[in-house]
């Protein structure tokens, strides 16, 4: 038991299953409450078990773009028809429109009722981002990559490169505009973008001509050749497998799509994409250093967030009313017992969970 | 171990070959080191070991390359993973993830090692290396000497029979180059690996040394016992050219042993002192005061005094990260400043707008390329002379009077280092700048780029400007400074005549010094000068 709570990274998975979970509750509930508390657990949890790891702290990033579509959405109300219900809080001045743009207003009466609807609206969209932000900073995005099945590892490392492609691109622009600055250039426009671009993108070409080198002699790629026949067939697996998944979610998502397009459209999915994995898979001879393993403390962090998403879609079909509280009439939201504690069991990781191992600690020892 | 039969490369387009049948064999265990001016083929040769050339970089390879007895031509680089490791020039370009122990698994990774061994070896190459304590360190916050070392260790991984490296240590200080040295050498005598190696600064490689191939550029290649090579090769370090002055027979590649022979050239030396005219220093041209350059929390000078002297060559040392650049930056007022005062003719070059600052003070960053952006020669020099409203012709008159005869046509990319270097120092001296300041201007030079920087360098001095040289190339700096300041953590530790400062430290003396001290001798000119042409030719 000790060493079950010794400090390490979970598996990346766990904890994108866990906020995908709390990610799809949100989804089912305009409950201002509710979605407060989905929120505040994803927060306390990131808190309780993020590592210091650079994309650990681009959650703040997330929380900021989240406050950011909630302003967003009520300004929009404000600026076209914030009309609806009688609950008027001002009125500002209309501003006619054309014949032909009938149906759009601009400005005019803005009512509580519009205004609520689109921060409660907003507020959604927003948890779901923040839960998607908590995926990433509890999780390496890169380890998560890397523990694509074997077939998808070829693409998975060319993403990994492009990623790490980005800041090195960056760099090469902070370092030309500055020597920009020595040559005491002062053209503008179109001439100027050309003095950045064309030795950036030379930089870049050739680191990326250099780095294709490097990969070659270290074997990147080796004995993974594939036979047309087996291509085909492998690829044809993989896309009916996915149509099928796609076909599925709508499905499941989607309450008024006929049932047999929603579980079993999923299932079978899953199960012909999984074929199509095994049979790429086969091909590619490599192994992976250190991989993620998945133990007690994954099937926990996971199985919390796949519960909140389950306790919320039963409750939507028994009391659908508090979770999309009315506004018409204007009523305040009310939390039931149940959806409450779905969510707060998505708290748990927060302690269940061992905790992350911080590598800039370890560094610096 | 490695067999090159009858082999000749031509890249398309090349009216001659750049190898021309090539007939050499390279023993298991040997560390070998391949010599040759920029441009005679040695990356060409180093590329076609594991198959790089003619598969990756395109071009024809005729006869044959084979490793372990296994023909190139037979499988694509890849395949060769197992056998052969290659390092590149700039180790942070060939790193595929990002922290240290990643990278060190990434080759067996692609080998499909089994996860048992593969952490067995990554923790036995860290120790190998002595890099244990960075093994979760993202890559990219490593110091040069740093990641040359882990890009070893990650070819190491793969247990390959041979290592190729290129520039091991050409951009590194002199500290961290003997590190990334003691680990090839170690591997060479405890693994057996066999180590070919193109290095520019023999001087600091030569010693280790088993054979030496030299290419003269004609296409053919010289190999043989070093010393033997070296007695008549084109280009030799120091230290060989003191022994060929002072007739030792067989020549000496290290200290230790050219000291052992020296005693007699010490005597005859003794009493008389380098007839180095002392630069005629003239008025202050540039003042600087609690200069401070910080990037967040992590300060790169801290409160630098600094005064220059028209007329003189100062040259700027100490370890990467010790802050040379953001000084150099900081004083330019291009890069940031966030504290002091600096002042030229009673402007400080940050206030100033850019085509007035550049005036007083023209700097030539650590890429050169990154000033070039035009497609010919002709448009970057017609461009320097609007943008710093010279006639016309300036910066072309400048060029040939650096490097005479590039042709008008020649796409900056299409130039050696050497010549795109002389290019962005004449775009920079087009605004006629009294204080030029170049940095690391002598990284992937030749001896004879080098000589010709130090002409340059003399020679605008000698004009009546200011140069400040950063650098980690101690044989330059002893031949080309009057002036030597040494950085290290944002400040300065050292400042004096290059004489003081050098001989002093056992990192930043050049050979020659090491032989002949404690006389104050640091360049085999000032000991030929010294020397009357009798005694020279005993």
């Amino acid at each position: 038991m000790t060493a079950y709570w010794l400090p390490r990274n979970l598996h990346p998975a766990a904890w994108w299953l866990w906020a995908l979970g709390l990610a799809t509750a949100a989804s089912r509930t305009t409950n201002p409450m509710l979605l407060a508390l989905i929120l505040s657990v994803v927060i306390f949890v990131v808190i309780n078990r993020r590592s210091d790891a650079p994309w650990a702290v681009a959650f703040r990033l997330y929380l900021s773009l989240g406050a950011f579509i909630v302003v967003m959405r009520v300004v929009y109300r404000i600026i076209f028809g914030g009309g609806e219900g009688d609950q008027i809080l001002f009125t500002l001045p209309e501003i006619p429109l054309p014949a032909w743009a009938a149906g759009i207003r601009l400005f005019g009466q803005v009512t509580l009722e519009s205004l609520l609807g689109g921060a409660y609206d907003g507020l959604r969209l927003a948890t779901m981002l923040i839960c998607v932000g908590a995926a990433n900073a509890l999780a390496n995005p890169k380890r998560l990559l890397k523990s694509v099945p074997s077939a998808l590892y070829e693409a998975g490392s060319a993403v990994v490169v492009a990623v790490s492609v980005f800041p090195q691109l960056a760099e090469s622009v902070v370092r030309v505009g500055r020597a920009r600055r020595l040559r005491g250039s002062t053209e503008r426009g179109i001439r100027a973008f050309r003095a950045v671009a064309i030795p950036v993108l030379e930089d870049a070409l050739d680191r990326s001509l250099r780095l294709a080198a490097a990969m070659d002699s270290r074997g990147y790629g080796r004995s993974g050749a594939l036979t047309g026949g087996a291509r085909a067939v492998t690829g044809a697996l993989l896309v009916t497998g996915l149509i099928g998944i796609c076909v599925g979610v709508y499905g499941v998502l989607d309450g008024t799509t006929p049932r047999y397009l929603a579980g079993p459209m999923l299932a079978i999915g899953v199960a012909i994409a999984a074929t199509g994995m095994y049979s790429a898979g086969r091909r590619v001879h490599r192994t992976m250093y250190r991989p993620d393993h998945w133990r007690l403390a994954e099937l926990v962090a996971a199985g919390c967030g796949i519960v909140a998403a389950i306790v919320l879609f039963r409750s939507s079909s028994v009391d659908p009313a508090n979770l999309n509280p009315s506004l018409r009439p204007l009523a305040w939201p009310e939390v039931d017992l149940l959806p409450a504690v779905g969510v707060l069991i998505a708290l748990l990781p927060a302690w269940l969970v061992p905790p992350a191992a911080n590598d800039l600690e370890e560094a610096g020892r | 171990m490695i067999r090159f039969d009858n082999v000749s490369v031509t890249y398309p387009g090349a009216a001659s070959p750049v190898l021309d049948r090539i007939d050499l064999t390279i023993g298991e265990g040997e560390l070998c080191l391949l010599t040759g001016r920029t441009g005679t083929g040695k990356s060409t040769m180093l590329g076609a070991v594991n198959g790089l050339v003619p598969h990756f970089t395109g071009g024809h390879l005729d006869g044959e390359v084979t490793v372990d007895g296994i023909a190139t031509s037979s499988r694509p680089p890849r395949e060769f993973a197992h056998l052969v490791g290659v390092v590149g020039q700039d180790p942070l370009a060939g790193f595929v993830t990002d922290t240290v122990e990643e990278e060190l698994a990434y080759g067996m990774e692609q080998l499909a090692v089994p996860p048992a061994t593969m952490r067995k070896r990554v923790e036995e190459t860290l120790d190998l290396l002595g890099i244990a304590e960075l093994r979760r360190r993202p890559l990219r916050t490593l110091s040069g000497g740093q990641q040359q070392r882990v890009a070893i260790g990650s070819v190491l991984t793969s247990h390959p029979r041979v290592l190729v490296l290129d520039e091991p240590t050409s951009a590194l200080d002199p500290t961290a180059a003997e590190d990334v040295l003691a680990a090839i050498t170690r591997l060479v005598h405890d693994l057996g690996v066999t180590v070919l190696m193109a290095e520019h600064r023999m001087e600091r490689v030569v010693q280790y040394a088993d054979r030496l191939i030299h290419l003269p550029g004609d296409g053919s290649a010289q190999a043989g016992e070093p010393a033997e090579i070296l007695r008549t090769s084109s280009i030799a370090p120091p230290i060989v050219e003191l022994g060929r002055l002072a007739g030792w027979s067989p020549l000496p590649l290290s200290v230790r042993d050219a000291r052992r022979v020296a005693g007699p050239l010490r005597e005859l030396l003794d009493g008389r002192t380098p007839s180095s005219e002392p630069a005629a220093v003239g008025e202050r041209l540039l003042t600087a005061r609690k200069v401070v350059v910080r990037y967040g929390e992590v300060v790169a000078v801290r409160g630098v005094d600094l005064d220059l002297h028209r007329g003189a060559v100062t040259a700027m040392m100490g370890r990467n990260g010790s802050g040379k650049s953001s000084l150099l930056w900081g004083l330019h007022g291009a890069g940031p400043r966030q504290g002091g005062t600096v002042d030229v003719d009673g402007n400080d070059p940050k206030r100033l707008s850019r085509s007035e600052s550049r005036k007083l003070v023209g700097l030539v960053p650590q890429t050169p390329s990154d000033l070039l952006y035009r497609e010919s020669v002709a448009d970057e020099c017609a461009g320097a002379d609007r943008e710093s409203g010279a006639a016309p012709g300036t910066c072309r008159a400048l060029l040939d009077r650096i490097v005479p005869g590039l042709p008008d046509d020649r796409h900056p990319r299409d130039l050696s280092e050497g010549q795109r270097l002389s290019l962005a120092l004449a775009v920079q001296l087009t605004a006629a700048p009294r204080i030029v300041l170049l940095d690391e201007p002598t990284r992937g030079l030749d001896y004879a780029a080098k000589a010709r920087l130090r002409a340059i360098v003399r020679t605008l001095a000698a004009e009546g400007r200011t140069i400040v040289v950063a650098t980690h190339d101690v044989e330059f700096v002893a031949a080309t400074a009057d002036r030597v300041v040494v950085m290290a953590e944002g400040e300065i530790v050292a400042d004096g005549t290059t004489t003081e400062v050098v001989s002093a430290s056992p990192a930043f003396a050049p050979q020659v010094a090491k032989i002949l001290a404690p006389s104050p001798w640091l360049t085999v000119d000032a000991v030929r000068d010294a020397l009357t042409p009798t005694e020279a030719n005993r």
